[in-house]
């Protein structure tokens, strides 16, 4: 014989309802693998199903839900063997080469491209070139990507962020600066050659 | 004091950005500003880069931009939990 659903039953369904997409979202960026987010989000909604005793509401439960998928997800990083090997050092930086700005000995800029003459709303409009910038996003390396998708996208504080990854506050905000900057290269490629 | 270059003014910019330069350097930092064409457009588009991947995320929630579900994602979930 099947139980009656309990009023918990009911609304945690809602709640699998409502934040399966957002959740699958943040793990995709997170993972960059569409097969192991899926797994990600199953295993944070078990984890919440059976954690729901301790949660005290006092972050909103979407909230909630999100920091478990998350953890469920630096957890499934920190067992990638490049992350692991790069997650104390700054070597990683090596991997963004040519992205990163270059100077003359006396530190000016090497290479000046004309400003950007859009403005962000207009560039937001334009469905394609969003779709490449989240592309773009996922073609960083792994330890940027992770920052900046925490720091930029999750919109988490550095010291949240240095917590979660086991870094040091100056050591998130230098990999996230270099993540923007690969990424302003990138886009700015992007945009030069949509120009052309 | 000497002048930042370029490169110190671009190493600068997350602290910028999060008003944590000291107030003598954030001095230094606008001063180059002032007379730099090059690093105005950098930063310009640094912050275009920050706001527009931003902007490009939330999209992806949007409509026609939704991001799929697999099929039998949730109701594996919902299985799962009434194990």
């Amino acid at each position: 014989m099947v139980p009656e659903p309990t009023d918990r039953d009911t609304d945690f369904a809602a709640l699998v309802r409502g934040h399966t997409a957002p959740l699958l979202r943040t793990c995709r960026r997170l993972l960059d693998d569409d097969s192991e987010a899926a797994d990600a989000v199953q295993e944070s909604f078990l984890s919440a199903y059976a954690s729901l005793g301790t949660y005290r509401g006092d972050a909103k439960l979407s909230t909630w839900i999100h920091r478990i998928a998350v953890n469920a997800c630096l957890m499934r990083l920190r067992r990638r063997a490049a992350f692991m090997a790069s997650a104390e050092t700054d070597d990683c930086d090596q991997a963004l080469g040519s992205l990163l700005p270059s100077y003359s000995r006396t530190g000016h800029r090497r290479e000046v491209q004309p400003a950007w003459t859009e403005a962000v709303d207009e560039l937001a409009e334009r469905r394609e070139l969003c779709g490449r910038v989240r592309e773009l996003v996922q073609s960083l390396p792994e330890p940027h990507r992770t920052v900046l998708v925490l720091r930029d996208l999750e919109e988490l504080s550095t010291e949240e962020t240095a917590a979660l990854l086991g870094l040091r506050t100056n050591a998130v905000k230098t990999r996230l600066h270099r993540a923007r900057q690969a990424l302003r290269t990138m886009l700015e490629r992007e945009l030069i050659e949509g120009a052309a | 004091m000497s002048p930042l270059t370029c490169h110190e003014v671009i190493d600068f910019l997350g602290a910028y950005f999060d008003e944590e330069l000291a107030p003598e350097v954030r001095a230094r930092f606008d001063e180059h500003v002032a007379v730099c064409p090059a690093c105005v457009a950098y930063i310009d588009g640094y912050r275009k880069t920050v706001a527009l991947a931003r902007r490009a995320a939330a999209r992806e929630g949007e409509g026609e931009d939704e991001g799929e579900v697999p099929t039998g994602l949730i109701a594996a979930i919902l299985a799962a939990t009434h194990r």
